[in-house]
């Protein structure tokens, strides 16, 4: 899961809490006991993650509906 | 049913007929493949129609010119015109088609031994048969040629040149032939020490087979195997049947085959020769069409006549649950294999469950059993399974989450009440409007209640809520025995009166679990309704019965009955009462399958094109929400402006908490004189303005305002939120329980302007909150 399909697209979002740039770093992410660490944009800051439309839509669905068949 | 075992899943499996094959194949001794032959004709395909035929005949340029068709006598379109012509048809593929038999070497030679004595047609297949799968065969005549009595047959039916060149195959097959030969009783020791196994080509009793073997013709009717072991017979006394004649030297070819492999004669042999198949036709309603004449006897069909006469062909399946339900239809199948299908799914361990989608699109509405010449319920096997899989933890958590979330906010206290009618300390009567036709229409519930308050004695209550109906579908037993018992106690309370519904789905839910429950409208026909002596005819209307009364004719009647004294006329679509379809709802199909649940409404609406009656809420909003003019019949009864109210939009998720809430609110008001003590969150005050746009991607997206409301309140309580500079947007999310919801909005004077509203089920875990 990647939060930025075209790594040449800047998203226009900041940190709404420290007005900081947003950064790919490690994230953890779970579902149905299922753990994972991805790249995805946050705040290096204040932790927030950002999960846009695309991928919340897209590659995350994906990979929920193919867990819930497991 | 709960896990479907393999001996449940057999039995289940021969409910479904599809896979029978159709009658003509099963009427012919050797099963050739009538149905594929006409297909391959109407495609002027002559080369795969004489490949159908030569995959079950051995000699098919003879079998073709001489077969007594048996066939014919059992072709469906018997029914409808007459028999196909199979033998003319089979016929014209030979004369038109030269053979292209199989090739010597093609097959992997068996160093065993067999003699065949008489080569007539019973001979000769089993020459064939056996030297196609590799036995060293001699073929033994008395004769100075092969081929018996088929000599006899009129020159201009089957001439020498064919009877030459479709036997030369057995050349081609490495066959021994020795002609003037004649064997007699004192040969068989010789040929039995030569011989691993000895065929004798001839009529059971005949002369020359009681000359042979005497006493010993003892011979077993399913395998053709005689009192001595290796020696194998005809069981037929005569030869008048060409295709039996084949069929009968086939059946020994297989003992042979067998007895030299050293395996059972007798196992599994029912299916060999003429039977008749369980496959179900329905024929009802198909034009009857005459057979298709020749214009020159002699020379058989034309090719136009030949694809004329092949296209009559009924092409027998059975599919009369794919032909009613669009659900079984999409998987691109039939139940017997979705049975295998789920079954594999229940069983998997590890690995992925493909079945999880299929079974929970179903509406289990049960059309398919009704109209399935056995009876299969593929719906039940499908509530079996979600159950199956609740069970295992193996539910897809997406499937029903919304739905059930819908259900236990009718079950709670913003919806949830139980009260005998205001003045009254008894009930004679609770009215149970269900979760549905409040958030639809709560003006009707009111309308209704008064009614019933005013034409009813002993008192009336009222009990809002939800009958449980999502978590019977989802498979979840244990919460709908959970919610069944504060219903029943909420019964108990009231004194248990006798309980008026207005949902089929309710009614459907409690009929087992309540005594004496009647619908609303089996009440209604029987009463005098408001506006009744007013009304002029009202035009024609087609009624949706509701899938989850199809086994109710009295409401069915009751809602017609209605309609009478309200002067509509009334059109029954072509699957109404017991043969009504569900609108996609049931089942919670439309949540587990969007997409599938539209095409059933599409496919619904498209029936007739007069203006549609339901009498259940959901049936009345999917169908309107589609664009179908559909009244709900209570609309008939209460309401101003018929126009309108054919033509209202369906009431979103949304909206269907809120009215469900409002409902209550103001009935607690203006009945019981009840100010409610509102206990509204901090968040449900934010005002929000969301356009068309926005509206249609959350109900797409199962998205409620309250979800918004709870996300955008927290970002402004936390600032956590993530900011555009470039058009002052904010983008937010907030997990309230087990979906992360994001939201798109701006900060406006008066509240919020949402641009766009997402959800995902994966959690992502953050750094440190608030």
């Amino acid at each position: 899961m990647s939060n930025t399909p075209k790594q040449t697209e800047k998203l226009p979002w900041k940190c709404g809490k420290c007005g900081g740039e947003l950064e790919r770093g490690l994230v953890k992410a779970s579902y149905l006991g299922n753990d994972f660490e991805v790249q995805e944009l946050k705040c290096l800051n204040c932790g927030l993650v950002l999960i846009t439309e695309e991928l919340a839509l897209g590659k995350m669905f994906e990979v929920e509906q193919s867990l819930e068949d497991k | 049913m709960l896990l479907m075992e393999q001996e449940e899943l057999k039995l289940l499996e021969d409910k479904c007929t599809q896979e029978n094959p159709p009658a003509c194949t099963a009427g012919c001794p050797i099963h050739v493949d009538a149905r594929k032959l006409m297909s391959d004709i109407q495609k002027k395909d002559l080369k795969s129609a004489l490949a159908t035929l030569q995959k079950k005949q051995p000699f098919p340029g003879i079998i073709g010119r001489i077969c007594d068709h048996p066939c014919e006598d059992v072709c469906k379109r018997r029914d409808v015109g007459s028999p196909i012509s199979i033998a003319a048809l089979e016929r014209f593929c030979v004369q038109n088609q030269s053979s292209n038999s199989p090739k010597a070497g093609m097959i992997p030679e068996k160093s065993q031994t067999v003699a065949v004595v008489g080569s007539g047609l019973r001979g000769l297949t089993v020459a064939y048969d056996l030297a196609k799968k590799g036995y060293k065969v001699t073929l033994f005549d008395k004769a100075d040629r092969i081929g018996g009595s088929l000599w006899d047959f009129p020159k201009n039916q089957l001439s020498p040149e064919v009877i030459v060149e479709e036997l030369s195959v057995l050349s081609r097959l490495k066959v021994q032939i020795e002609l003037n030969r004649e064997i007699t009783r004192l040969d068989l020791a010789d040929l039995q020490e030569k011989f691993a196994a000895l065929y004798l080509g001839l009529a059971k009793q005949s002369a020359d087979a009681v000359e042979l073997l005497g006493n010993n013709y003892d011979l077993d009717p399913v395998t053709g195997a005689t009192a001595i072991k290796g020696i194998f017979g005809g069981t037929l006394a005569d030869n008048d049947s060409p295709i039996r004649s084949v069929a009968d030297g086939r059946k020994a070819a297989i003992s042979i085959d067998r007895y030299l492999q050293g395996v059972s004669l007798t196992a599994s042999r029912e299916g060999e020769g003429s039977y008749e198949s369980k496959l179900f036709v329905n024929t009802q309603g198909i034009e009857p069409l005459p057979a298709v004449s020749m214009s020159n006897e002699q020379a058989g069909f034309t090719v136009e006549e030949a694809v004329q006469e092949a296209s009559r062909c009924l092409n027998c399946q059975c599919l009369e649950c794919i032909k009613a339900c669009k659900y079984i239809e999409s998987y691109g199948s039939y139940p017997k294999k979705y049975l295998r299908q789920i079954y594999n799914n229940n069983s998997i361990v590890m690995g992925m469950r493909h079945a999880n989608k299929m079974i929970n699109s179903c509406s289990l509405c049960g059309l398919c059993a009704e109209v399935c010449p056995q009876g299969l319920d593929l719906g039940e096997v499908c509530k079996a399974s979600r159950v199956t899989m609740i069970g295992k933890g193996k539910m897809p958590p997406s499937a029903h989450d919304f739905a059930l979330r819908d259900m236990a906010f009718s079950n709670s206290d913003k919806f949830a009440l139980a009260r005998h009618q205001p003045g009254c300390n008894s009930s004679s009567y609770v009215f149970f409007p269900g979760c549905q036709l409040s958030a639809s229409s709560p003006e009707h519930v009111e309308n209704v209640y008064k009614l019933l308050m005013e034409k009813l004695t002993g008192g009336v209550g009222l009990m809002l809520g939800c009958c449980g109906a999502p978590a019977d579908w989802a498979g979840e037993q244990d919460l709908f025995r959970r919610n069944w018992e504060v219903l029943a106690a909420e019964w108990e309370r009231l004194g248990k009166p006798q309980i008026i519904t207005a949902c089929s789905t309710c009614h459907s839910m409690f009929q087992t679990k309540f005594p004496n429950i009647v619908s609303l409208w089996e009440l209604m026909a029987d009463m005098e309704l408001p506006g009744q002596e007013d009304m002029l005819s009202g035009g024609r209307v087609a009624v949706q019965d509701a899938c989850t009364t199809r086994h109710e004719p009295s409401i069915h009647n009751a809602v017609r009955k209605i309609l009478q004294k309200l002067k509509y006329d009334i059109e029954e679509l072509p699957y109404s009462r017991e043969r009504t379809k569900c609108c996609g709802y049931g089942g919670l199909m439309s949540f587990a399958n969007r997409e599938l649940a539209q095409k059933i409404v599409e496919d619904r609406i498209s029936e007739s094109d007069v203006d549609y009656v339901a009498y259940c809420a959901m049936c009345r909003d999917r169908f309107a929400s589609k664009g179908k003019r559909t009244w709900h019949l209570l609309d008939l009864i209460f309401s101003d402006d018929l126009e309108q109210a054919a033509v209202k939009p369906s009431v979103g998720f949304s909206y269907r908490h809120e009215n469900r809430a409002k409902l209550k609110r103001k009935l607690l008001h203006t009945l019981w004189q009840e100010t409610p003590s509102d206990q509204e969150e901090a968040y449900m005050s934010i005002n929000l303005q969301i356009n068309d746009r926005v509206w249609g991607i959350m109900e797409d997206r199962h998205i409620l305002i309250e979800d918004i409301q709870q996300v955008i309140g927290y970002a402004e309580r936390t600032g956590r939120k993530f900011t555009n500079p470039d058009n002052g947007h904010s983008l937010a999310h907030y997990r309230p329980l087990r979906v992360t919801y994001w939201v798109e909005y701006e900060p406006q004077e008066q509240g919020f302007i949402v641009y766009n509203a997402y959800s995902h089920r994966m959690e992502i875990v953050e750094g440190a909150h608030e």
